[in-house]
This record gives C-alpha cells, structure tokens and sequence, in this order.
C-alpha cells in the first residue's frame, strides 16, 4: 500500500443519485400520458408540432450556446420539457413554422437572454405561448374538434370550434352544445394539444408528486383556489357558479401541475409556494369571470413568476431556534 | 341536473375540509398533550423524529453484525496533543522518558481543555509536529510501545458512583481526558459543569448513529450495555437527575431490545426510538425531539437544560470511574467500498489509519478517497499514517466510482434544499451570497446558524457545493466578529 494522492474535499461525500437531467426526464415521463391523449384526439399533427417545438427548443439552445462559446447543456433535457410544453400550449392548427419561432423565443429571449437555466425569471414555455398569442391572435385560437380529420402538413381552414370555457363565457358566436363532465375529463374537448385530457395529466401529476419531482403546494392551492372563486361568483349570483366545469376546462390542471410548479420561476419556501398558489388561482379566476379572455391560467402564472423573488423574501422560513432561551 | 352535482361535490369539500381542520385540532392537542406527558416524565410509545433530514442509503450491513474486535497497539503510536476542542495541552514528558499504560503525558491548565494519557506503556521517542486528521500539523508525542502494558500506578479503580459526590465525577472525567467522542471533541468535564443559572434536566445518550456506514455505537450498545447504562447512572447523579434517556434509531431494534432489558433493572432509564433519518443524532435536533425544547440560535444545549453526550463517550466514563483508565481507546469503524474486509475495531488512541487499514485485509483497490467519520460530517483524509484520535468514530475508504467529483450544474431552485434542511435555513439563498462574498446578506439568511449536516448538498440535483460555500462564509463571519 503505497501513499497515493487522495481526493480530499468538503464534505458531505456522498451525493444523492438525483440530478437535473433525471428530474427533467421524470417530467418527460410525466407529460407522456397528456401527449399520447393529444395525439389520440387530435391526430398526427399534435406529434408533428410536440416533435418541431421540441427540436425547435433543443436546436435554439445548441445554436445560442455554440455562438456564445458557452458549454452545451443540452444534455440536461430542459429544452425538451420546455420544447413539450410550448407545444401542448398551442392548438394543433397553428402553421408549422409557429412552434419553431416560439422555440426559440422561448429558448434564446425569455431563458437564455437572462443566464440559462436556473436564472429566467419567467417560464420559457408561457412567456413563449404569450408571444405568439399576441403577436397571432388568430392562429393560436384557431380550435378544432376532437377526431377531426386535418392535414398533416398543409394549412388548415375552415374550422368550427370553441374551447368550453369560450362557449360558457359566449365570446365566440358559435352555436355549440357544452361538453358533459366525462368528455371534459377525458379530454374529448376542443384547446390546446395537451391541456385537454384531465386524466392524463392527472396521472402525470401523480408520477410527478411520487417521484417528489414537485410537492402539493402550488397545484393543490392554484385549483382549490380557482374551484372556490369560480363557485362563489356564479354566473346566477353568488355560490351557483360550476366549480368543477371551471377546474376540468382549459389549462387549469396542466398549469397548476406542470407550469406553476416550474422550479426556476417558482418560490421556494413552503409559505410563498401557497401564496403562489393562490395567487394563480385568484387572477386566473378574475380573468376568466371578468376578463376578455376566456382562459387566464398562463398570463396569472406569468404574473406571479414576476412576483416570485419578491414572495421567496418575504416569507422565509422562521429559522429552527428562534425561540427565547428558557428562563 | 348539473347543478345537484355541484352541490353534492362542494357538499363533500366541505365536509372533508371540516374533518381536516379538525383533525389538525386534534393533531395540536396530541402535541401539547406529548409534551405535558413529557413533562410528567411519562413513557412514549410514538416514535418520534424532527423536520427535515434526508433517507441515505445507510451501508451498515457490512458490519452491523461483526463483534468488536481489539487491535493489538502497533509498534509505534502518535498521540497529538489536541484532540479536542480548547487550549492544546503542554506535554508533561521528555523524549527518552520511559511511558506507562494510563499515564498522563500532556495537559494543559486552561479549563476548556482535556488531558493526553499514553495508550501503551513504553518509551518516548520524539515530540514534534505531525499531521493530524483535522489536516494541520499538531505537536504530537511518540512512543515507542514495548509491548507490555505496565499499568501506571495512577490507573485504579474509583468509589462506586453511589459513594461519589457530583464533583468527584466531574473530576474523574476531567482526569481521564474524556472528550466528546462523536466527533466534536468537546471536553466532557466542560459539559458536566455549566453555569450554575443554567438548571440541567434532561441527559441523553446520543446511540442515534444517524451517519451512514458506521456501527460503532450500534456495536457497543450490543456488546456492552451495562457500561452504557452505568455511564448515564453516573452522570444523572452529577445532576441529581431520577431520569435519563437513551436515544436510538429505529434501524437498531435489537440494541434497543438489549438496552431496555438492562434498564428494566434500573429506575428512571428510558430507551427513546427515533425514525430513521438523517441527522436525527444531531444535538438540537435530538434535544428538540425527546426534550420538546428548541435550542436557541447561536446557544448551547445546556441553555435548554439538556446534555446530550454520545455512546462511547458514555461508556469511557464508565470505564474510567471502575476501572480508572483513561480514555486511550476507542470503537472505530473500518468501512468503504475500497475496504476488503470491513470491521469494528477497539483501537489504542494513537494508532495509524494505515494499521488498521491493513488488519481489515487491505484494500480492494487503490481508494481514491479516504475519511475519517462518517460520509456526511466525516474529514476528507491527506494520508494513512495519522493516527487515530479521541474522535475517530470511522475510517471510510472509497474507490474513484463512487466518489468521482460532479460538475456542479446551475441552481434551479427546487427547493430541495429547503426541504431537507433541519434547521428551517434556505441553503440555495445562504450559499448563493456566500459565493458572491456578500457576508451581509449572508448573515441576513441566517449562515451562523448552519449545522454543516450537508443534508442539502446531498440532496441537490445540481450537485452544488453548498455548505461548503456556506462553511466558508460562517468562518469569515465568525473571524470577522472576533476582529471588531
């Protein structure tokens, strides 16, 4: 046994097995279920524009990092969930040169432009499906229904259609019977390729909270809020609003699990996660009761993305022994 | 139609709302009630844990099960003359002096100090500065063992604790050089005396072992339980105390088993089972769980009237009242992928890590990383051939694979850090102001309070060197302080 050079460094010397790269790909996992629901309602297309925002997102990352001289991280999969969620954020007719701007919005403006991962203060996804939805109002709310036959490639026209939540609120003059609670939750419904299927993204979430991927906090505080705002202002008065309608519908069960809950632009102290959530929940609410806009859930996670560093100092955890020593 | 159903669904909210809410009353009673029953000195059964803490793997199977077995004293010991937290001790013999087993060799007068017995007899063959497994040279004695053990007629055996003052005891563990043998080093005589303003109440004995790989409290609670229970006798009797504690992790149920038999025959001994997890044998969070008391910020346990003091620890006061050797061994663990046969070993204080390596069979390949303690708090080692201290609870030996240094990646805030901390901190904020130097902010969120668990580094995804970087900026803080 000769002395050789060992390795001596701070402790702790073991290391969990988890890393960045793993939690990306549970998150993966975890949107699968909504992506095979999207592509089983919604064809061939939903995977063509999941696949072009995803490689969309991988390539803006690679092409940023190599001009900047930076390291390449796309190793860690975080374009990839990004990529997936930019594309579940857009309805299955957008021209396919939609995703790919907004890949890389998203990707070089709204996460790169601020640092990388870890330092954009808002989530590349959103901030990316608000942009297009600004900039083409049109195409981003142009719905179809579910099983409906459109072209793989080509533009699509001629559609007819309204997510609930626009026929509820009535903006859109389209004489349309409203979905029952089961098409809801299964996701046989018009929107966005993968907010439709409650029950997928509820089994995704699932994974998601067993692999403490992400805790209860936020989604459970963001629904329950919205559930009981949505209740209390009915559309007949006070407590006759349909609470379940409002939680099955639009992105609620996608955002709250898998948008509000992005680490990055999140809190981190267990108070501002509740605050977060709630947060999301009342202006969600507010938007979708009282705005012009039938869907509120992405701009209220963006409004309190920005509020984040401000709720993360504000509600830091009382320290173990702040207690007065005992007489 | 639709209507009827919402009804029904916010019926059933509202009801399961007021089940919890009331099940969270019930919850706060059972709370209030635990700690009047604590306060009653009644028995729990619940097994009790605190917030926070991470579940590592906890590699003790390799040698839970393997009895302790004495290492015969090497030829030649180092004994350096700080192995505790203090003053350094000023030796007490000359190169060439002839040595005896139990002998004091080293002391100093300040009182946060602790002697240094030799741990064979034999003869003095240098006194200079070596290297020492804290990674700084310290003056050390060396001796030369001629392998016979002459007792040192200090060495004889005290009244039975039934027959001795409170002080007496104080003054046996003051003589027979008793550190805090967890680790720490904290002279024990030190902890046995606080200010007289500051009322002692509870005792406990630390057989938590929350650190993974080591066995060595596990061990000697098997092996010697009686000693256990005899050292925590005598230190209830330091403070007049009809009650003790002695806590252990549910991982241990047989020590737990052999422990309660052995109380069973005393009055006022309580066998505590904690949950699995670590750092539940950390001193607040021990006294915060049995004790229901929280240590104040920047305080000491004794602020709460509680000692918390660790196995071997225990049993060296016993040995040291009945028998009247000083503390000049130790249980250490030998353990590690690299190691080839991974043992508990009684070893002389003194002894090389290189002795000991080689008794466990050597290793399986080149270790690329050794350490002494355990994986969590345990010291990065230089080199074997420093020797083992008063508290070398463990020696790790680990190949390359596993110890491979990982990129540190971007914090992305998950927040996993702030789940795992056990003492309520934000170590993502603590350690990203620390890297920027900034000691303000740093001091804002609470670095001083920091135990250096390393719980959150061994949770982060990122691989990121938080409380190392937190560890740096307490020291300048602390440095800071002293200057002004």
């Amino acid at each position: 046994m000769t002395d050789n050079r060992f390795i001596v460094s701070s402790s702790p010397h073991i290391r969990s097995d988890e890393t960045i790269s793993s939690i990306m790909l549970d998150v993966i996992i975890a949107l699968s279920p909504a992506f095979i629901a999207g592509a089983y309602f919604f064809g061939y297309r939903a995977i063509l524009i999941t696949l072009v925002s995803i490689i969309s997102c991988v390539a803006a990352e690679y092409i940023w990092q190599k001009t900047c001289k930076k390291p390449i991280t796309i190793s860690d999969w975080s374009a990839v969930v990004t990529g997936m969620l930019l594309a579940f954020n857009m309805p299955v007719t957008v021209p396919l040169w939609m995703p790919v701007i907004g890949g890389f919005f998203a990707i070089i403006i709204v996460k790169q432009f601020f640092g990388g991962l870890g330092h954009n203060f808002m989530n590349p996804a959103l901030a990316a499906r608000a942009f297009l939805l600004a900039s083409w109002p049109g195409a981003m709310t142009k719905w179809v229904q579910p099983f409906e036959k459109i072209s793989l490639f080509g533009n699509v026209d001629a559609v007819s259609s309204a997510t609930p939540l626009a026929i509820i609120k009535g903006t859109e003059a389209v004489e349309q019977a409203v979905p029952g609670y089961w098409q809801l939750f299964f996701g046989q419904i018009g929107g966005c390729i993968g907010e439709t299927s409650a029950i997928a993204l509820l089994l995704g979430a699932a994974y998601l909270l067993y692999r403490r991927v992400i805790n209860w906090r936020i989604p459970v505080t963001f629904i329950a809020t919205v559930g009981l705002f949505t209740f209390i202002f009915g559309k007949d008065g006070l407590f006759t609003g349909d609470a379940l309608y409002h939680i099955l519908s639009g992105g609620l069960i996608l955002g709250a699990f898998f948008m509000a809950t992005d680490y990055v632009s999140s809190p981190v102290t267990p108070k501002g996660q509740v605050i977060m959530g709630i947060g999301c929940g009342i202006i969600t609410s507010i938007i979708r009761l009282y705005g012009g806009y039938p869907e509120g859930v992405s701009y209220s996670i963006l409004l309190m993305n920005v509020l984040t560093p401000l709720i993360d100092k504000y509600t830091m955890p009382v320290k173990f022994g702040e207690v007065k020593a005992r007489a | 139609m639709r209507h009827i159903t919402v009804a029904l669904f916010f019926e059933c909210g509202f009801r399961i709302v007021k089940i919890l809410i009331k099940l969270y009353f019930v919850y706060k009673q059972c709370i209030i009630d635990n700690s009047e029953m604590l306060e009653r000195g009644e028995v729990r059964m619940k097994i009790l844990t605190f917030k926070g803490g991470i579940h590592p793997h906890d590699n003790k199977a390799a040698t839970e099960k393997i009895p302790i077995e004495i290492l015969d004293a090497p030829e030649k010991l180092i004994i350096p003359l700080q192995q505790h937290i203090g003053a350094p001790c000023e030796p007490l013999v000359s190169v060439g002096d002839e040595v005896k087993l139990g002998q004091k060799i080293a002391e100093s007068k300040a009182f946060v100090s602790a002697p240094v017995h030799a741990s064979v007899s034999g003869k003095v063959v240098a006194i200079e500065p070596m290297l020492h497994p804290n990674g700084s040279k310290v003056l050390s004695i060396i001796i030369e063992n001629d392998g016979k053990d002459t007792l040192h007629e200090s060495v004889k055996p005290n009244k039975d604790i039934s027959q001795l003052e409170p002080k007496e005891i104080i003054e046996v563990v003051r003589e027979a050089g008793i550190v805090g043998m967890g680790g720490a080093g904290f002279p024990t005589h030190v902890k046995l005396s606080p200010p007289p303003d500051k009322k002692i109440d509870y005792v406990i004995i630390n057989g938590a072992e929350c650190e993974p790989y080591l066995t060595s409290d596990h061990r000697v609670m098997l092996e010697t339980p009686e000693e256990v229970i005899y050292g925590l006798k005598a230190i209830m009797k330091v403070f007049g105390l009809q009650k003790g504690y002695i806590a252990i992790e549910e991982n241990k149920m047989n020590a737990v088993q052999v422990l309660k038999e052995h109380a069973s025959k005393e009055q006022g001994i309580e066998i505590v089972v904690l949950k699995t997890k670590y750092p539940q044998g950390a001193e607040k969070q021990l006294i915060k769980v049995i004790a229901g008391r929280e240590v104040p910020s920047g305080g000491l346990p004794a602020d709460v009237g509680a000692i918390v003091l660790n196995i071997d620890t225990c049993t060296s006061i016993t040995r040291a009242i009945k028998t009247g050797m000083p503390l000049i061994r130790r249980i250490v663990t030998v353990s590690g992928s690299a190691v080839r046969e991974p043992r508990n070993y009684s070893v002389r204080v003194g002894t090389p890590f290189r002795v000991l390596f080689e008794k466990s069979g050597g290793f399986t390949e080149e270790p690329a990383k050794i350490v002494m303690g355990g994986p969590m708090m345990g010291i990065a080692q230089f080199s074997i051939d420093v020797p083992v201290v008063k508290g070398t609870s463990g020696l790790l030996a680990f190949t390359k694979k596993e110890v491979q240094l990982m990129a540190e990646g971007p914090c992305i805030r998950c927040g996993k850090c702030v789940a795992a901390c056990p003492m309520n901190l934000l170590p993502l904020y603590m350690s990203a102001y620390a890297i920027k130097n900034d000691l303000e902010q740093a001091a804002k969120y609470n670095v001083l309070d920091c135990i250096e668990c390393g719980s959150c580094s061994y949770v982060c995804p990122a691989k990121r060197h938080l409380v190392q970087s937190i560890r740096a900026a307490k020291q300048a803080i602390i440095a800071q302080k002293q200057k002004n």
